[in-house]
């Protein structure tokens, strides 16, 4: 019987919270990038490779929650924001998970050893990378401060700097990307060529990490923006 | 004539019985939307919104609730053209509540969303325009009723429209969303005191023997008014800003002040339900006692009884605390998106609305009324998630209540004056 009360029928489940376990979980599996990339310095293949399991297996729950989120908002339910809007920022943050992912993976995969010469460097980057992806957490975590003020005023303002800030991190990312490249360059002559061009493509792919992040931020701007 | 005369006592209890079984499944299950929103957002307890209910629904529908009982009773029927037949008048009204109340039972039974108004309205007119003649509905009366079936959802919805908006402006939108909270909640607490007062006192009470000019009214409503506002004050300074709690959800602590706002609300929305929905069950009983006691004359002028108001609000408790109370618990339990800075704008918007409503004499759906007052705070973009289907549901339990009720009354109709004449 309360299911067909024609009132109780109009309060659908908020897609808002599961959003944000969702980016948290995409969040959990980029953080396992510094402990992995760590033990592949070590050339620990073991430790990585229980690393690259957790972090597929917090990929797979993410995707579970992504789909949870995606059946919670069929084109009937009324939101506060426009529902594709928010359908791409969920896009957009399981991307972090997922390129998290491939990093792991094709550096498991092939054995991938980080030069001795741009190891420390490159856990610079990866850490700024994450850092990224970690603003952009954040941000998300104002989303169910964003619906009780009804997306308008004062939060979405505090909403708007923590946004700036994840593009500051950004940038400070792709600058480490840079040095990476270049230092990568200087000795690339050194390494088997195949080798080097897997390790330009994760670098790549790290600052993919961090742009997905950036992307995030710019998902919810436009979720807010009116 | 000699029917009244003869069966008049076992008609009067007949009606009783089947109008007290009326107000009974409005007490059971259409309280439960009213007092739902309160225990959804947590400001009131199960048993607080079942004491809140018992003692303002029952004040409602006593106080307030003689307009539309008055409507219900010969507002839709034009009684001039039964002077005659008195006894068709009696067989209708019965008809209509028995048809009414046995409706009301299959689709709570099968659990489809009808409203109690909608099937006692179409009863009447059903047994009316078949079972008599169409020229004794009052068309005009009843194309007012369901004029007011479409706009009173929307005024609700307007109404809370703006008033969820003037919380987002004075509160959550500040720098100080606590501080302000304790500024202004107290003036939304005088406005609901203030609201239910002044609808109350202009348009009913005559029945209780108070007749109030418009000036003593408005005088009187701003003292209530300003008591309720007290007793707000007193409740609310006694609420702490919860400084852990709002680093989780940073309007956790405000929304305990809009919870305080919410239990007065509440009170408003079981007064306006008491004063609209009592009618559904009291009106027909109204017309028979009226009917019987006048030895079968129609057109009398005495004012209705009030202890026919005193059964229908002891039905709806009955019905409440025997069945409701699961009721609102169920709805309470669905709907914790509503929190109570949004909450109270709906209920307000809607208690409002239903009170001036059965000010006018105009039976509306009270569960209708909410719908569309809490569509309207979803349109200030204060809800996260709101099915739209609702309102398709809501057009099907119009198309379907109206001739179920006509068609089961006119049956009735026929076999009631079959039985006694």
């Amino acid at each position: 019987m309360a299911t067909t009360n024609p009132f109780l029928q109009m309060f659908a489940r908020s897609p808002f919270k599961p959003m944000q376990e969702h980016i948290a979980k995409a969040q959990y599996c980029a953080e396992q990038l510094i402990p992995f990339f760590e033990a592949t310095y070590d050339n620990d293949w073991l430790v990585a490779e229980q690393l690259q399991q957790k972090i597929t297996l917090l990929e797979n729950e993410a995707d579970a929650i992504k789909k949870e989120v995606r059946q919670s908002v069929p084109s009937s339910l009324f939101l506060p924001v426009p529902r594709t809007d928010l359908l791409n920022l969920l896009r957009m943050q399981d991307k972090i998970a997922n390129r998290a992912k491939d990093i792991s993976g094709i550096m498991l995969g092939r054995k991938i050893l980080i030069p001795q010469i741009i190891q420390k460097e490159m856990l610079e980057f990866v850490q700024a990378a994450v850092n990224t992806s970690q603003q952009a957490l954040i941000a998300l975590n104002e989303l169910d401060e964003l619906v009780g003020a009804g997306f308008r005023g004062r939060e979405v303002d505090v909403v708007e700097a923590l946004i700036n800030k994840l593009d500051d991190l950004e940038h400070t990312t792709d600058e480490l990307e840079r040095h990476v490249r270049h230092s990568l360059f200087k000795v690339e002559k050194e390494l088997d060529p195949i080798d080097a061009i897997f390790l330009y493509n994760v670098i790549s792919w790290v600052g993919d990490l961090a742009d997905r992040a950036q992307d995030v931020g710019g998902r919810l701007q436009l979720l807010i923006a009116r | 004539m000699n029917i009244i005369a003869q069966y008049g006592d076992i008609i009067v209890i007949l009606a009783c019985v089947f109008g007290f079984f009326m107000a009974w499944g409005v007490g059971a299950n259409d309280v439960a939307n009213a007092m739902g929103t309160s225990v959804g957002s947590k400001a009131l307890t199960l048993k607080q919104a079942i004491m809140i209910a018992i003692v303002f629904e029952f004040a409602g529908a006593y106080l307030a609730g003689g307009a539309v009982t008055a409507t219900i009773r010969k507002g839709i029927i034009d009684p001039s053209l039964l002077a005659s037949t008195p006894e068709l008048l009696i067989f209708g009204m019965m008809a209509a509540l028995l048809a009414a109340a046995i409706w009301l039972l299959v689709a709570t039974f099968f659990g489809w969303p009808v409203s109690t108004t909608h099937t006692i309205v179409g009863a009447i007119v059903g047994f009316a325009a078949v079972g008599i003649s169409p020229d004794a509905v009052n068309w005009g009366k009843v194309a007012k009723i369901v004029a007011s079936w479409v706009v009173s959802p929307i005024t609700a919805g307007l109404m809370a429209f703006f008033l969820f908006r003037s919380v987002q402006r004075l509160v959550l939108d500040s720098a100080t969303p606590f501080r302000n909270a304790q500024k202004y909640v107290p003036g939304y607490i005088f406005l609901v005191g203030f609201i239910i007062s002044m609808v109350t006192f202009t348009k009913g009470l005559k029945h209780i023997g108070l007749d109030l000019s418009f000036g003593s009214s408005a005088l009187i409503s701003f003292g209530l008014a300003f008591i309720t506002m007290v007793i707000g004050k007193i409740m609310l300074n006694r609420i702490k800003e919860d400084k852990e709690a709002d680093k989780d959800y940073h309007f956790s602590s405000v929304e305990k002040l809009f919870g305080v706002l919410m239990m007065f609300t509440a009170c408003a929305m079981a007064f306006a339900h008491g004063s609209n929905d009592v009618a559904n069950a009291v009106g027909p009983i109204a017309a028979v006692v009226g009917i019987v006691s006048a030895g079968g004359e129609v057109m009398q002028k005495s004012v209705m009884p009030s202890w026919i108001l005193l059964l229908g609000g002891a039905g709806i408790v009955t019905g409440l605390v025997m069945y409701g109370h699961k009721v609102i618990a169920t709805v309470g339990k669905n709907i914790t998106e509503l929190t109570p800075s949004r909450g109270f704008a709906a209920t307000l918007a809607a208690a409002s609305t239903v009170v001036f409503a059965s000010g006018t004499g105009l039976p509306i759906s009270t569960t209708h009324t909410l719908v569309g007052a809490v569509l309207g705070v979803g349109l200030a973009r204060g809800l996260a998630a709101l099915n739209l289907k609702v309102v398709g549901t809501i057009f099907i339990s119009w198309v379907v209540t109206l001739p179920a009720g006509a068609g089961l009354s006119i049956m009735f109709f026929f076999m009631f004056k079959g039985i006694f004449s």
